[in-house]
């Protein structure tokens, strides 16, 4: 079991609370987990990653295990405690204003 | 007894005001959204609880947002809240707008002029102004930045852009202007479901007369000293147009810099501004019962985005323009220096004609007659980016 953390904004939009749980099949990866959680939430697709380019929203990043995986592929294994569960991949919102 | 409900959308979501037609008592719902900016709300002619809503946010894109119930509830067309996930083929999503390049319908994705010259190419950005078909709940266009115009016949779960406007071959000459390179006004010709006028900041009017599929640029007569031919076809900074349904062919504009006049459904303008003491502005708008009858609120200057003399004053036309009064009974005449954007003021349709506004200061403005007096029916919301009304039986 996977778990995401996300803005509050989309929390909002997705209609949950807390961290997200789900079950990715295959390599665990910032595009498997991102597709698992747009397929549970399709309210979210197009708010992380551009519809039509795929790539991660400029203001996005990407953090687990207390390292910043923004830049690493989208196809690359994330570490093993966010396949395990036991740490959670965060999606937050750069700081910039608002 | 008939009400009247306003949609107003701020930098930091959607409030709903409602009241009888006396315009005196007024509920507020909202924030809906909140914290995100919610750029149009409108509701649909045929049926006045379906509203559209653009929502949009620099971090999390743009999202579409519908109602079928007056503002009650909402949810993004396609995707209901709760909604398990179920297999079969991708559902819809109705916060796609992509560009059409399709060999069948589409056309090539091209560049436009940025702000130093340079050629950029077409990148979708956001929903500025959502216009619902005046005879099916269902179809909807979306004016967006960069410069586009898309159709969703389906309640606005899928979008497809009416691309013979992004491909009329003048692209390259277009360019942003400060908010972006935004098509920002939509308007539905009554009398001829083919006929729609557009403008896009800043390319200028174009009209098609053929449902879409071909544009003409419909600038003959501005004016713009800040493009190196002040009279070119395209390239202009329109910043608003406005019609009176029962005259299609007379249209309104307030330019960057002019206030002027089309009797002719844009084929020719002539400048209208008068004796107003400015005229670069953002909004205009037409009296629901007058045509000849229109309001404008001057702006200082592009460089200072507030009114002149910290005196907030709607200007008033009875005479389709040139001849201005000003009107201030309500309104602050002193140390006030907000702005009216282009989307942000609408009239009703009661038999006493309501004019509306919101400003940048938050504040959302009714006039019950007509202009002749103003009374803010709130005052602290956060900077107002639209405002429409609908009329209710």
């Amino acid at each position: 079991m996977i778990r995401v953390i996300l803005p509050p904004h989309l929390r909002t939009l997705a209609h949950v609370q807390g961290d997200v749980e789900l079950e990715v099949e295959g390599p665990v990866t910032q595009r498997s987990v991102l597709d698992a959680l747009e397929t549970r939430y399709p309210m979210l697709r197009g708010t992380i990653r551009d519809h039509a380019t795929q790539q991660r929203r400029p203001f996005l990043r990407f953090f687990a295990c207390e390292q910043d995986l923004t830049h690493e592929s989208p196809d690359a294994p994330l570490p093993d405690a966010v396949t395990s569960g036991k740490e959670p991949f965060i999606v937050l919102g750069a700081i910039a204003g608002g | 007894m008939s009400k009247v409900r306003v949609l107003a959308g701020t930098r930091k979501g959607a409030f709903i005001l409602t009241s009888d037609g006396k315009r005196e008592q007024w509920d507020v719902s909202g924030p809906h959204f909140a914290g995100w900016e919610l750029y149009h709300l409108k509701g649909s002619p045929v049926d006045p609880n379906r509203i559209y809503a653009s929502q949009t946010s620099g971090w999390f894109g743009q999202l579409i947002q519908r109602s079928d119930d007056g503002g009650k509830t909402w949810h993004q067309p396609g995707t209901p809240p709760g909604e398990p996930p179920a297999p079969g083929p991708p559902k819809p999503a109705s916060n796609k707008f992509v560009y059409d390049v399709s060999a069948e319908t589409g056309k090539p994705l091209t560049t436009h002029q940025f702000y130093d010259g340079t050629q950029h190419p077409w990148e979708f950005k956001r929903v500025w102004h959502l216009e619902p078909s005046l005879t099916d709940p269902d179809t909807v266009y979306a004016g967006v930045e960069d410069a586009a115009l898309f159709r969703s016949t389906d309640g606005g779960q899928n979008w497809h852009e009416l691309s013979g406007l992004r491909g009329h071959g003048t692209g390259p000459k277009w360019q942003p202007g400060a908010g972006g390179m935004c098509l920002h006004t939509i308007i539905l010709d009554p009398s001829d479901p083919k006929r729609i006028f557009i403008a896009i900041s800043a390319a200028g009017a174009f009209r098609t007369d053929d449902g879409g599929a071909s544009w003409k640029p419909i600038n003959k007569g501005l004016h713009s000293q800040y493009i190196p031919d002040p009279r070119a076809e395209v390239g202009h900074c329109v910043h608003h147009v406005a019609m009176n349904p029962s005259r299609p062919n007379v249209l309104f504009m307030q330019k960057h810099w002019d206030v002027m006049r089309s009797d002719d459904a844009g084929d020719s303008w002539r400048e209208i501004s008068g004796n107003l003491p400015t005229d670069f502005g953002f909004v205009i708008d037409v009296h629901a019962h007058e045509p000849e009858t229109i309001y404008v609120v001057p702006i200082k200057s592009d460089g200072e985005h507030y009114v002149m003399d910290g005196k907030l004053r709607i200007y008033r036309s009875r005479t389709g323009g040139n001849e201005w009064e000003a009107l201030t009974k309500g309104l602050p005449q002193s140390n006030c220096y907000v702005n009216v954007l282009r989307d942000a003021m609408a009239v009703d349709s009661l038999d006493k004609c309501g004019v509306y506004f919101g400003t940048t200061g938050g504040q959302v403005y009714c006039s019950a007659d007509a202009g002749d007096s103003w009374t803010p029916i709130v005052r602290d919301l956060p900077a107002v980016l639209s405002v429409e009304v609908q009329t209710l039986a």
